[in-house]
């Protein structure tokens, strides 16, 4: 027997064991498959940064035909469900019931101060609990107004515009979609969920059990156990993957405008990093609890925070931004977030990918060694 | 007295349990804290430096002044000026810069002619919420710019027409971190609660010692309280650290009662114990504990409001999160540091809380009975 042949039976026997480890558990699949779509599919349909239909209290102190029309601007916003208070009063517990998100208070003298062309407030409160959304809010009653403004300027009532004014558009994403890059960052949480607290609760089970030192007895090379346990999560994790784009582009129309095999080539190449971290860190612990800890610091809590899939990096203080260098999950982010809505872009994919293969290149190194190191330990 | 005494040595033997071996001992106090200072900081919608590029064709005093009100704010940071109009789709493309300002050669003509001068602003929409939010802090320094305008007599008075007066209440700075800074103490408990107890069981199970344990003389309410406490006293302890936390680390005011924040924790807690020793009663392995445990928390924390608010939920799914404990802490929390609410006001949060842990709890204690029959 060649030494090929030899490697191809070790294999053979070690992958069919793996694979009915992962088919007999329930728990494996549920994590590989039944977590994603239930995740695809509330952060497809439910999650959302977008406000619409803010609940708004409208106050009028003044009814006059100006202020009844700047409410009518503010019922036909998409952005806003307008409900009138008879007093501020009123409108203040509201918001303190949280039953409405801000108040739009017309003063008394809004029509008079208009009609002599002096500056006539309109005051905009917002809850400020939720940071974020009152931004958003304060940003869609300053265009509301706005709008009012072009109108009235346009049949002459008002003085003249703003001396400088902004044009804006919105590149790779139009009409500011956050689904569009939530979506495919969460195909980069669900690879991370799979490829490492997977794969290191695995490991840390078979040495809770004791079945890891029956491994260790069997002519099986240090080589051959990594490879082993490699290759089904690996398959597993881009089953999950596939799934999850595949759903992205047809059912949430998330649009894919790289191309599909840059798609896959690239998180294979993700799959490796986090299943090197997850291999890591299973050959240096061999208790469940602490292995599932572990993972969820190192692996799964910076997928979510210290990755770009949902806050900025750059306004995080330095020390933060250094070690998101560490956190393959970041460069897999930038990767997806520009095959998915600016395409093919060279010059942002290579680097990103260099640095995910230097990581898996690093973890398999570190997780290689640690094995050896385990064997010879008491 | 005996029942007493049987319950200590119960629970004597679950903390130790936790607390024998350095590695576990570690990750109970480690990971928390790691997370607490990682979600803090880096938990932030509020934008600081964005890298910007600029295309100034006009190249005038007035377009310079513009770009310096830019270039002074804390929020932006120039990394390149362009001097060609190819050049916004590379710095683009390439996410060197997040946004280019883009001043056309009729700018300071514009502006002089009284005609609106308008400044363009292409965004990169790959994270469409920092792309909005970008905007928004341009828009406000271009009102500011032109306020300078008219008063300078520079720019025809905008006005007199409509003046927006802006005020937000509970977070008049709108920091995005008090919202979730404060949340932060709920989080946290629920994943080190959820794991400790879901393990609890299921790890008897797997050394075969939860036959031993329901063969010795305990009632399945006693192993029920025996397995609730250590998850309790960690839980409340971690909660009640990061409550601290927030208030004297990252200074979020803290403007109601303590009793209604004791409370709506201890509620909260019980209720998590109560899912974790459920999820802990229907596993055969630890494996399979921590799966279940992952399956309840991910989906609960994405529909608690934690990060994304509820109400951009479609309707059908924000009456869903009403079942979701961690939704009602959430909201209790940021109610208590941020609106000053009392245990009046938070209990439409608390009750919901009470009836999930007055189903889940005695409910895994019958299956603690049932599954090892």
């Amino acid at each position: 027997m060649t030494a090929r042949t030899r490697f191809l039976m070790r294999m053979r026997g070690l992958l069919r064991k793996e694979m009915l480890q992962i088919v007999r558990d329930p728990s494996s699949i549920a994590l590989a498959v039944v977590l994603p779509l239930i995740m695809l599919f509330l952060f497809g349909y439910g999650v959302s940064l977008d406000a619409e239909n803010v609940p708004l209290a409208m106050v009028l102190d003044d009814r006059s035909a100006p202020a009844r029309e700047l409410a009518a601007r503010f019922e036909g916003s998409r952005y806003f469900d307008v409900r009138y208070a008879a007093s501020p009063a009123e409108a203040r517990q509201w918001l303190d019931r949280r039953a409405v998100e801000g108040i739009v208070h017309v003063q008394s003298d809004f029509a008079v101060r208009i009609h002599q062309r002096q500056a006539a407030p309109v005051q905009v409160i917002v809850n400020g609990v939720d940071a974020n959304r009152a931004r958003l809010v304060q940003a869609y009653a300053r265009s509301v107004l706005q709008q009012w403004g072009a109108v009235r300027r346009a049949r002459g009532e008002a003085a003249a515009a703003p001396a400088v004014a902004v044009a804006q558009r919105v590149w790779f994403n139009e009409a500011a979609v956050s689904r569009n890059f939530l979506v495919p960052g969460l195909i980069a949480l669900i690879m991370t969920l799979i490829g490492t607290l997977l794969t290191a609760l695995v490991v840390a089970r078979e040495w809770e059990r004791g079945t890891m030192e029956a491994i260790l007895v069997t002519p099986l090379r240090r080589i051959d156990l990594l490879l082993g346990k490699l290759l089904p999560y690996f398959a597993l994790g881009m089953v999950g993957m596939g799934l999850s784009v595949a759903l992205a582009v047809t059912l949430f129309q998330v649009p894919l405008r790289g191309s599909l095999g840059v798609l896959f080539g690239l998180s294979a190449l993700f799959m490796l990093a986090a299943l090197g971290l997850g291999l890591m860190i299973s050959a240096a612990i061999r208790i469940q609890f602490v292995a599932a800890q572990i993972s969820i610091v190192t692996g799964f809590l910076p997928a979510v925070f210290l990755s770009g899939l949902l806050f900025d990096l750059g306004s995080t203080p330095l020390p933060i931004q250094i070690v998101s260098h560490v956190v393959p999950a970041r460069y897999f982010v930038t990767i997806i977030h520009t095959l998915f809505m600016a395409g093919n872009v060279w010059s942002v994919l290579l680097p990103n990918a260099l640095a995910l293969l230097a990581m898996a290149a690093l973890f398999f190194t570190l997780a290689y060694r640690n094995i050896t190191k385990r064997l010879e330990a008491p | 007295m005996t029942v007493i005494r049987r319950i200590i040595a119960l629970i004597l033997k679950e903390f130790a349990l936790i607390l024998q071996d350095p590695k576990s001992r570690a990750v109970v106090i480690g990971p928390p804290l790691i997370q607490f200072f990682v979600f803090g900081y880096a938990a932030t919608y509020d934008l600081k430096n964005v890298r910007y590029a600029v295309l100034d064709e006009d190249r005038s005093v007035i377009s310079g002044e513009l770009l310096a009100r830019l270039d002074g704010s804390e929020s932006f940071e120039r990394v390149r000026t362009l001097t060609a109009g190819q050049q916004v789709a590379e710095v683009l493309d390439r996410r060197q810069v997040r946004l280019v300002v883009h001043v056309g050669p009729q700018f300071s003509r514009d502006l002089q002619s009284g005609g609106p001068a308008v400044v363009q602003v292409i965004v990169d929409g790959r994270n469409s919420n920092t792309a909005l939010i970008a905007l928004g802090y341009i828009g406000t320094i271009v009102e500011q710019f032109n306020r300078q305008l008219a008063a300078e007599g520079l720019a025809p008075m905008a006005g007199p027409g409509v003046a927006l007066v802006e005020r937000a209440w509970f977070n008049p700075n709108l920091e995005s971190r008090w919202y979730i800074v404060s949340a932060l103490g709920g989080i946290i408990s629920m994943v080190v609660v959820m794991i400790l107890t879901s393990l609890s069981v299921a790890r008897e199970r797997e050394f075969g010692t939860f036959d031993q344990l329901q063969v010795a003389p305990f009632t399945p309410a006693e192993i029920l309280v025996g397995k609730s406490l250590p998850g309790l006293c960690f839980g409340m302890v971690d909660a009640l650290l990061f409550c601290l936390g927030a208030v004297f680390w990252y200074g979020v005011p803290f403007r109601g009662s303590l009793a209604a924040l004791l409370l709506a924790l201890a509620c909260f807690v019980v209720t998590i114990v109560g899912v974790g020793l459920l999820v802990s009663s229907i596993s055969k392995t630890m494996q399979q504990a921590l799966m279940g445990s992952f399956v309840f928390m991910m989906p609960a924390v994405i529909l608690s409001g934690f990060t994304t608010p509820i109400e951009n939920m479609p309707e059908w799914l924000q009456t869903g999160t009403l079942l979701n404990p961690v939704r009602h802490i959430i909201t209790a929390l940021r109610l208590i540091f941020l609106q000053g609410a009392d245990t009046a006001a938070v209990w439409p949060q608390l009750w919901p809380l009470l009836i999930m842990s007055a189903i889940t709890l005695p409910t895994a204690g019958r299956l603690f009975r049932h599954r090892s029959q």
